[in-house]
């Protein structure tokens, strides 16, 4: 890797300010300091700090590649920018960018004071430009990285949402299930609904699978397994919304449902369920 | 793959069974499992515990934290120097038992847990290693 | 010698087990419950497990066995308070207690007791 010469350093040092305008107004042109998301007042900041921050791991680094000691700042700066800029749902090239539109203030700059000597002056943009890259990079990175933590936190926060456990009436729940089953979900929704049972002391849950376009072996198999843990907690469970399909399927793979009382909707469960619990419901 | 911690609990006679057993509470805990997976771990190593005492006269149970990309994990080995067993799919067998139990001790153990290994032959010992990740 | 009580409400019998046993214990308790059932002529036997967090293959085994033992001296069991957990690792380890009554809590324990006496 080409180093990085004391000259090269003077010439960042002493046009920090010019450098930071130019690059500024190199951002504006592609746009940045007109998106709602974030203020031109906050993109001035993050430049301004993240100059100094450039400057800095130049001097103390040198030569040495981004993944040095001397960058740990620098490094730390472009995480905190990639997290919040994949929070507030920017584009991955969107985030590059804020390093790329430096390098061109850059060149120039170098362009301007190293003319006498044209062979030093190629070293050092290739030098200026490694290290850009390398950030740039490392940027890009860190933005995926971000934006996969997002992704997985959405993952678990839908998997809450779409499983909800409703108490229908005293002593009575029900677990609408809806959209596609796999082991996983049908697993933490059965462990809630055991909880809930728990909590709320009800005598009847009703699974309702109404919503489920289809079940596998494996959920099947989950779905008898939960039906059996309820009567062993004490409870009774009923599972209504059998569409035919899947009682074809029940049968194909020749599980056995027997002991399971199954209901053709949610509203003849709720009958069973409340004439169980010793309710009637009669006509005002 | 790092190993955080590890030890050896020793497990010679019927009581020790309970003592491994509330070990491996305080392990599960620490390593951080859920509620759900500490029970179905616990259960099962109450089940070996048992056997390496019942049919292995005695035995250890040595224990790992494991630390892997972002998860934790406990790993328990149980060891014995008993008569080993001679046909291991059939003690794998739900409802089959040389001794007195319901048979479920093996296979149901198995069942319990994400990583199950076992190493037997007769006049060898027994080794079963089981493990959960969170 | 240490022991589980047994504890006489009318004409059932009360168990609590809060302690992690160990399967002399377990075997104790099922001699002792027997003796009981018997000393007492007891119409029904409450299993109160709620402050167990685990039941393994060996505890199953003793209440399915209390359970059909119970049957044949004309007592029932039911079995309450088995804990979410506990209920998906038994089932997971394939020990389904059929023919074991169940209840959430004792209060409902009772009641189902109860029912059952009256209709025999």
């Amino acid at each position: 890797m080409a180093e990085l010469q004391q000259r090269t350093l003077d010439a960042l040092q002493k046009n920090e300010g010019w450098l930071l305008q130019a690059w500024n107004v190199d951002l504006a042109g592609s746009g940045a300091d007109q998106d709602r998301r974030m203020s031109a007042e906050e993109l001035g900041q993050q430049t301004a700090d993240f100059l100094q921050l450039l400057v800095k791991g130049v001097r103390q680094g040198g030569g040495a590649g981004i993944t040095d000691e001397a960058w740990a700042a620098a490094r730390g700066f472009l995480e905190k920018l990639s997290r919040s800029r994949a929070l507030q749902g920017f584009e991955s090239q969107h985030t590059a960018n804020f390093i790329f539109s430096l390098k061109r203030p850059l060149f120039t700059l170098l362009q301007r004071d190293l003319s006498d000597d044209p062979r030093l002056l190629a070293e050092q943009l290739w030098a200026i430009s490694e290290i850009l890259d390398m950030l740039g990079l490392f940027t890009v990175a860190s933005f995926q990285k971000s934006r996969e933590e997002v992704i997985r936190r959405q993952q678990e926060e839908l998997l809450e949402l779409s499983t909800p456990v409703v108490k229908l009436w005293d002593g009575v729940l029900a677990l609408p299930m809806i959209g596609t089953l796999d082991s996983q979900r049908t697993q933490v929704v059965m462990e809630s609904l055991l909880e809930r049972i728990v909590e709320t002391g009800s005598e009847i849950a009703i699974i309702d699978i109404t919503g489920v376009p289809t079940v596998d072996t494996l959920v099947a198999q989950h779905l008898l397994k939960t039906v059996t843990a309820i009567r062993l907690m004490g409870a009774d469970c009923i599972i209504s919304g059998v569409r035919p399909q899947i009682a074809q399927t029940i049968v194909h793979l020749g599980l056995d449902l027997q002991g399971i009382v199954t209901k053709a909707n949610l509203a003849d469960a709720l009958a069973l369920a409340l004439k169980r619990t010793g309710l009637s419901v009669v006509k005002a | 793959m790092s190993v955080r911690n590890q030890g050896i609990v020793p497990i010679r006679v019927e009581q020790d069974v309970v003592l491994a057993r509330q070990a491996v509470r305080k392990l599960a805990q620490e390593c951080g499992l859920r509620l759900v997976d500490q029970t179905k771990l616990i259960t099962a190593a109450s089940e070996l515990a048992r056997n390496a005492v019942i049919y292995g006269g005695g035995g250890d149970m040595d224990w790992q934290i494991l630390d892997e990309e972002g998860r934790s994990g406990l790993r328990l080995t149980f060891r014995d120097e008993g008569p080993g067993i001679g046909d291991i799919r059939q003690a794998m067998t739900d409802g089959w038992s040389s001794g007195t139990g319901l048979g479920l001790g093996l296979s149901g153990a198995k069942r319990l847990v994400s990583e199950f290994e076992l190493d037997s032959a007769p006049g060898k010992g027994t080794r079963v290693s089981i493990a959960r990740w969170t | 010698m240490e022991r589980i009580p047994i504890l006489r409400m009318g004409e059932f019998l009360l168990v609590t087990i809060q302690v992690d046993m160990h399967d002399q214990l377990a075997l104790t308790l099922q001699e002792d419950l027997g003796e009981r059932i018997s000393a007492t002529s007891a119409r029904g036997v409450l299993i109160d497990i709620s402050a167990l967090d685990i039941v393994d293959s060996f505890t199953g085994r003793m209440i399915g066995t209390i359970s059909a033992q119970s049957r044949i001296m004309d007592a029932h069991t039911v079995l309450v308070g088995m804990q979410p957990e506990v209920a998906i690792t038994l089932v997971e380890l394939g020990l389904t207690l059929p023919g074991v009554s169940t209840a959430l809590d004792v209060e409902r324990g009772m009641k189902l007791l109860s029912a059952r006496v009256a209709n025999a």
